[in-house]
């Protein structure tokens, strides 16, 4: 490689590089959060308002956290996926984290569609989604018996995601226990 | 889904700079007010270095999204409770990471970003400092050796 | 019918594109006169084909042809016929059409204007040019043609974005396209000259009018660019540093370094093959621009709807365009350096010198917008680079180079004593550390980054116009300025131009006045020293939206300034709420009102600015490019010297 030749290769690394940029999504961001504790919070709850639910609660045990509201049209997309999560063998419990929603409406909601959730907190200004860095509702996330986050989902869940990922990881984690 | 990850269908023109469009152009118009006017400052600047991270490329400060609206608002408390950059540098990083900061960090990672620009500078500079060398030195030995040989064809000539 | 004529031309002129890719290349290798004389005649058939093609689609346009896929969803039966025309190129195809376009015409005024370059030059060029065009006539054929039918036809059509329902659109990007578009007939010259083996003062001469004349639009093309952004996106904002924005603002960065090291390799016959070298970068840069807006690999504001058969189509192009020519430049370029010397302390050096620091600067903008690709490539870590990056590179690098500006056009050619430097450029230099360390105490709130900027332009413009003045001599000033070429009036003007940029960027920057208020109406909110009185609002329909307007009283010292309306439009199509600011623009400040949401009965929340001498940031843009123009013509029309005219006549084989 000579002063001649070096602007050729270095635009054919350039353009190497852009062809793998063509294959990443911009759109996906990956969490600080992984591995590292879940931010703990106390809210009401949605369908027994005048108790709270508590992170401490589910110290312990490996769960799901699941960000949702009513007016939030890819949340429908996912729900009967939790739905069988959560009516399945040896389940883990999933906590709903109602985001800035109306409680009627989301009360409301959940009759028609069901409810696969053991608590609802009622996050009404969105201040713990904030803590948890939300930014795509729905979001999920699996949390460990030490209560460390250990995977986040932007979007909704897909039986894929279920599969590769969820599964494998509450597998290990129950074993490790 | 009324935000979350709808980003900007973008319908647009391109190639042009500034033609912003994302889903809505309205321009976001909060009232604020602040006990003093540094933490205005503040709140300002840490707006524009802030990314909304729903939105295709704009800073807190310039976007209406939902998400964009929670954390400014965000920014304002912790700006009025005296907090100061370095602290909500830290409160954003830490839930969404570095992709939030539009003054990315100096660290392992971003070193060639930093650093770069500057050595091709110094480097550029020493090349150029040593063609002018080079070439102020060979045109002389090459100048001389002719004259030599010249020189010494002559003196040649004259001994015959 | 007209649609389908589009269609034909675009398809023919592919074809005619091919021929003229590779007789005229042939031509010129076996020196065919016959073949390589064929490039004109092809590249006229290019222009017409276009024209057709173009004006085809505009007539679709002006006649709601919504049986054309395209039309039908950039326009609407209620559009108005100026953004029916200008929503020609307010997409992705009608926009690379346009580009197409305005190539045929590069390479028709390349046939037209080059009477005097040798006939295998102007063959190789314009095969070079016609290659690239018959590229992206592909792209569009294949994967982007604006003439596709949709039927059945919709009857009202989707409607042009709101965004682009402006004067904004109709001149922004033609300008901006003839100026990216421009610099390939610079890349053709420099294929051509490497092909023939002739890469010397000649070729920089031949060049440097086209690059001159490139850079002009391009500078128009990027200034337009910004000032419409500030006065349609209600953010008062005039450049953000977004991916699509920098990939304008790098070809203009490595043009600039070309106008420069052109001028040297002309006159001097230095730099040759670095000025070879950037001509090919600068033509790359913007074809990896139209890759960056096209493709979808950075997340950015402007993007169009992406497609990746789209970005990988530009991807192979740009790899297969621009990395044949860096191959070729690899294997032709001069490898002698040019034994002409040159001092430290001479007019090369401080050319070398611009270039080196344009070179970083551009640098610095390539790095940074691909930077949180590169990383995420090679460590999946998501980061993003913003304003605060480029700025303090900008002001890093970009100080220097305000500082060389001043003192670059004093040096003489090979070697200048630095005994010979005038007394005036220490006196330059004192004056305007003086004023620019002094002014800012005027203000009240004193700013470092202001005294650096006013220092900085006030030095460019002090040494510039003592340059001039020292072309004089006492009793015969109007002779000798007469007798100045227009060139150096133009470099002058493109001079000055920076420094106005740099006080104005660095002045507005720092005592811009940002209120966001809620004000009802009747109320008065007085910002830096004006006061603005809001009267309320009354609805106010339009063409094809509704709004409402606002009503501002703006006075200083109880004196009436200004009557401001701005307005929140909802266009009738699509539903968009639109901000219309409004501003009153002057030299000296810029006053904006911007209505936000209405709060309760008669009060509304409101953004007020007060920018001063914002103006400076585009006028000194408009005076560079009014300099490249000047100096544009200078080289243009000035006859070749006879003995010169001579020695570039015969042709080598």
């Amino acid at each position: 490689m000579n002063r001649f030749t070096a602007p050729l290769w270095v635009f054919l690394s350039l353009i190497v590089l852009l062809g793998v940029g063509l294959t990443l999504n911009p759109r996906e961001l990956p969490s600080p959060l992984l591995g590292k504790p879940a931010p703990s919070f106390a809210l009401p709850r949605l369908l027994a308002p005048q108790q709270n639910f508590s992170t401490a609660q589910m110290q312990g045990q490996v769960w799901l956290l699941n960000v949702w509201a009513s007016w939030c049209a890819a949340c429908v997309d996912e729900h009967a996926l939790l739905l069988r999560l959560a009516r399945a063998e040896r389940a883990v419990p999933i906590v709903g984290l109602n985001y800035k929603d109306d409680p009627a409406q989301a009360s409301a909601w959940l009759q028609t569609l069901g409810n696969p959730y053991a608590y609802i907190a009622v996050d009404r200004r969105g201040e713990v989604s904030l803590d948890y860095g939300v930014y795509g509702v729905p979001e999920t996330y699996l949390i460990d018996q030490a209560g460390r986050v250990r995977v986040k989902q932007v979007g909704p869940l897909t039986a894929e995601i279920v599969e590769h990922s969820l599964r494998p990881w509450i597998q290990k984690l129950r074993e490790e226990a | 889904m009324r935000r979350a990850i709808v980003i900007a269908a973008a319908v647009a023109v391109g190639m042009g700079p500034a033609m912003l469009l994302s889903a809505s152009a309205a321009s976001t118009v909060e009232v604020v007010s602040f006990a003093t006017p540094q933490q205005e400052n503040l709140y300002r600047k840490m707006l524009t270095e802030l990314r909304c991270l729903v939105c295709a490329n704009q800073s807190l400060s310039d976007s209406n999204a939902e998400l964009a609206k929670d954390l400014r608002g965000k920014v304002q408390k912790m700006v009025a409770h005296g907090q100061n950059r370095a602290a909500i540098v830290a409160y954003m990083t830490n839930r969404y990471g570095e992709y939030i900061l539009y003054r990315p960090r100096f660290s392992g990672a971003t070193l060639l970003l930093w650093v770069s620009p500057l050595l091709l500078l110094l480097l550029g500079l020493a090349a150029a400092v040593r063609l002018v060398a080079r070439k102020s030195s060979r045109s002389e030995t090459a100048y001389s050796a002719a004259q030599l040989q010249k020189v010494g064809a002559l003196l040649k000539d004259e001994l015959n | 019918m007209i649609a389908e004529l589009g269609q034909f031309a675009l398809s023919v002129a592919l074809v005619m594109a091919l021929l003229q890719a590779a007789l005229p290349l042939y031509g010129a290798h076996k020196n065919i006169p016959a073949w390589m004389a064929a490039a004109k005649p092809l590249a006229y058939s290019q222009l017409f084909l276009l024209t057709a093609a173009f004006a085809s689609l505009t007539y679709c346009f002006v006649t709601h042809d919504f049986s054309v896929a395209y039309v039908a969803t950039h326009s609407n039966r209620s559009l108005p016929l100026l953004y029916r025309i200008s929503g020609v190129w307010g997409g992705h195809e009608g926009s690379l059409l346009l580009w197409s376009l305005i190539l045929a015409l590069w390479g028709g005024a390349v046939a037209r204007f080059t009477r005097r370059m040798p006939a295998p030059m102007t063959a190789r060029a314009l095969a070079v040019m016609a290659m690239i065009g018959g590229g992206f006539l592909a792209f569009i054929l294949f994967t982007s043609n604006p003439f596709t039918r949709l039927l059945p036809a919709p009857l009202v059509g989707r409607d042009l974005n709101p965004l682009l329902q402006d004067i904004g659109l109709a001149v922004h990007p033609p300008m901006l396209y003839i100026g990216y578009v421009g610099f390939s007939v610079v890349f053709a010259f420099t294929i051509a000259a490497l092909l023939g083996g002739r890469l010397d003062a000649a070729w920089a001469r031949w060049s440097r009018p086209w690059c001159n004349l490139a850079w002009v639009f391009l500078t128009l093309g990027i200034t337009l660019g910004s000032w419409w952004a500030y006065y349609e996106l209600g953010w008062g904002g005039w450049w953000f540093w977004d991916p699509v924005e920098n990939a304008s603002f790098m070809p203009w960065l490595a043009g600039t370094a070309l106008l420069h090291s052109l001028a040297a390799t002309e006159k001097r016959g230095v730099f040759k093959a670095w000025s070879a070298l950037l001509a090919v970068l600068t033509f790359s840069l913007s074809l990896l621009g139209a890759f960056l807006v096209r493709s979808g690999v950075l997340t950015s504001v402007h993007a169009f709807a992406t497609d990746p058969a789209r970005g990988l189509f530009v991807l192979i192009f740009l790899a297969v365009i621009c990395g044949a020519s860096l191959a070729l430049y690899a294997w032709r370029a001069p490898r002698r350096v040019s034994p002409v010397r040159f001092a430290l302390l001479s007019r090369e050096m401080a050319l070398l010198l611009n270039n080196i620091l344009l070179g970083a600067l551009c640098f610095s903008v390539l790095l940074g917008t691909l930077y949180p690709l590169l990383l995420e490539a090679v460590s999946g870590v998501k980061i993003s680079v913003g304003a605060p990056y480029f700025n303090f590179m900008f002001a890093v690098i970009g100080a220097p180079l305000a500082v060389c500006i001043g003192i670059g056009a004093w040096l003489r050619w090979k070697k200048h004593q630095l005994a010979h430097l005038p007394r005036s450029l220490s006196v330059a230099a004192l004056l305007s550390l003086a004023a620019g360390l002094a002014l800012p105490l005027l203000s009240g709130k004193y700013s470092f980054s202001v005294a650096l900027g006013l220092t900085l332009g006030i030095w460019i413009m002090l040494t510039t116009l003592a340059m001039l003045w020292a072309r004089t001599a006492r009793g015969a000033r109007l002779r000798d300025f007469a007798a100045t070429p227009p060139a150096v009036y133009g470099m002058a003007l493109a001079h000055i131009g920076v420094g106005v940029l740099i006080i104005g960027v660095a002045v507005s920057n720092a005592y811009s006045v940002e209120k966001d208020v809620r004000i009802a109406a009747g109320e008065t909110f007085s910002l830096a020293g004006y006061d603005f009185q809001f009267n309320g609002t009354v609805k106010a329909p339009g063409a094809n939206y509704e709004s409402i307007r606002g009503e501002f009283l703006v006075r200083k010292n109880q004196q009436l300034v200004a009557t401001l309306y701005p307005e929140k439009r909802t266009y009738l199509v699509m539903k968009t709420p639109m901000t219309e600011a409004a501003i009153d623009p002057g030299f000296t400040r810029d006053l904006y009102v911007a209505l936000g949401e209405p709060l309760d009965d008669s009060a509304w929340a409101v953004r007020l600015y007060y920018k001063p001498l914002l103006r400076w940031i585009w006028l000194g843009a408009l005076l560079m490019a009014l300099g490249g123009l000047i100096a544009a013509a200078d080289h243009r029309y000035r006859p070749l010297p006879r003995r010169e005219r001579e020695t570039e006549m015969p042709l080598r084989h």
